[in-house]
């Protein structure tokens, strides 16, 4: 089973058996004071360097979220998500916890753009699968509900498992459903990463569907961070993880995704890997 | 080694295993609880807090800590007369309506019951009615208000002017916290105070109540 995504002229494949796919994070304002400043000054130069970046650096899809207090979604979300998907072509995921500035950006958004995200609550399954389904695009579903991010493996499962019968009951196929299997701190409950393991897995595997993970804090806390960021990326493509919410302009990120993926047999003739080292040695000698 | 200091450096090892049979070695000593709390257990969380704002201890050696001190509050509760000479304070703490998250929640709390707070956590998605009913109940002499998405931040703001809407600003401080929290929007919404983490918290909690330090 595999999702399709696609830019204006571009597809992506999400599936068990292609190499991972990058989402690049660094477009959202949480934490990046820079970046919100640009969009509320509606510095666009400033948002699509950030987009260039990322697809030079690796990304596969761009995610792009512009909320922060004092933004109107719904009029700034459509404005970014266009100019974004005309300057670089790679496909977009429209990210936005509101789903009138998720409609807004899908009705201006090129190609097959991936929606982020829906969760297990109620009051967001009444409105963002039936836009999956009204667009006919695929959907990142969080694995949590009303009760919070659950501590177990099971509960994960299970509210997965609920938010695939309600979106195959509203005619979504399940191809398009992406799984965010979530994962929290490790260095608050060392449990944690084996549940998100566990959680890949399963959804994999019993579900069918396709696991996904922003990963970005799973290191608070501790020393020496990306080491433990990019073991969590090397581990979890091995749990069955297809798709990573990741900044990719950190070059060992993409690297431990590309030889996780040449490991797996997802990399055949490892093109892509001796691809990405080429291009490296190339920006090293440019002096870049 | 003098049984205090015993204590004092189980609660900077985190070796929370040992924590009860030491504090019950010092009250057999003939130690008073508030002794073994002052000379003992309030000198090593106050090292552990010291140490983790300088990078010298990480996340996961706080929380070992923070449970070393949860257990050695808990030995020494049956032995004071009154309940009131164990809490420094009331926090009473939540995360904002909309917002489901409360790890960085937990460790604060953990944090001020470690350093004789007594907490109440109201959990997550909190809505200000829920703040304003428990805040009436408990008078609690501080509040924390947690949120950990830009999208739910306003909603700090929004349970601000609630309690201060139900006449209740005055009778409580409040702290706010999170990942996109800053002093400056702490200001703006006209918050006492902003923690950073949850070390910060106990610190600048004290200071609000004015407990020194």
């Amino acid at each position: 089973m595999k999702t399709i995504v696609e830019g204006k002229h571009s597809k992506v494949v999400i599936s068990s058996e292609t190499p991972t796919v990058i989402i690049g994070e660094r477009i959202n304002p949480t934490g990046k004071k820079k970046l919100t400043a640009a969009l509320k000054e509606k510095d666009f130069d400033f948002i699509i360097q950030e987009a260039v970046r990322q697809v030079e650096a690796g990304a596969h899809i761009i995610d792009v979220n512009v909320g922060a207090s004092g933004i109107v979604e719904e009029e700034l979300l459509p404005e970014v998500v266009k100019r974004i998907a005309d300057a670089v072509d790679v496909p977009i995921c429209i990210d936005s916890s509101k789903p009138v500035a998720l409609e807004a950006a899908l009705k201006v958004c090129p190609g097959r753009p991936l929606l982020n995200s829906t969760t297990g609550e109620e009051k967001n399954l009444e409105t963002v699968l039936p836009l999956a389904k009204q667009y006919n695009v695929p959907v990142i579903a969080l694995a949590n509900d009303e009760r919070g991010i659950p501590k177990d493996t099971e509960t994960r499962v299970a509210i997965a498992r609920k938010i695939l019968d309600r979106a195959v009951h509203l005619g979504i196929a399940p191809e398009d459903i992406l799984i965010d299997v979530l994962v929290l701190p490790i260095g608050a409950d060392t449990e944690t990463g084996k549940v998100t393991f566990d959680t890949a897995r399963r959804v994999s595997e019993e579900l069918g569907l396709r696991p996904e993970v922003g990963a970005s804090n799973v290191s608070h806390g501790l020393p020496d961070r990306k080491l433990i960021n990019t073991a969590f990326f090397a581990l979890g493509a091995a749990c069955g993880m297809t798709a990573y919410i990741a900044d990719p302009t950190v070059v060992e990120i993409t690297q431990t995704i590309l030889a996780a993926d040449l490991l797996l047999g997802k990399d055949e003739w490892a093109a892509e890997y001796i691809s990405f080292y080429r291009k490296k040695e190339a920006l090293k000698g440019s002096g870049k | 080694m003098d049984i205090m200091k015993q204590i004092e450096e189980n609660i900077i090892a985190g070796k929370f295993k040992e924590t009860e049979g030491l504090v019950k070695t010092a009250l057999e000593q003939g130690k008073s609880p508030n002794e073994i709390i002052t000379d003992a257990l309030s000198k090593g969380i106050d090292e552990v807090g010291r140490r983790f704002k300088c990078d010298e201890y990480f996340l996961p050696e706080v929380m070992t800590c923070a449970r070393a001190m949860s257990t050695a509050l808990a030995t020494l509760k049956p032995h004071f007369t009154t309940e009131k000479k164990t809490t420094i304070g009331t926090f009473l703490i939540g995360t904002v309506e909309g917002d489901l998250h409360d790890i960085g929640k937990n460790i604060v709390s953990m944090m001020m019951e470690a350093s004789g707070f007594t907490v109440y956590d109201l959990g997550i998605d909190v809505k200000p009615e829920v703040f304003i009913r428990e805040i009436r109940e408990k008078s609690p002499d501080l509040v924390g208000i947690s949120a950990l998405l830009t999208m739910t931040m306003p909603a700090q703001r929004d349970t601000i002017k609630a309690i201060e809407a139900a006449g209740l600003r005055d009778k409580v401080k409040i702290l706010v916290g999170g990942a996109p929290i800053d002093q400056r929007w702490a200001d703006e919404i006209g918050a006492d105070g902003y923690a950073e983490d949850a070390v910060e918290c106990v610190e600048k909690s004290k200071v609000l109540l004015g407990l020194g330090r």
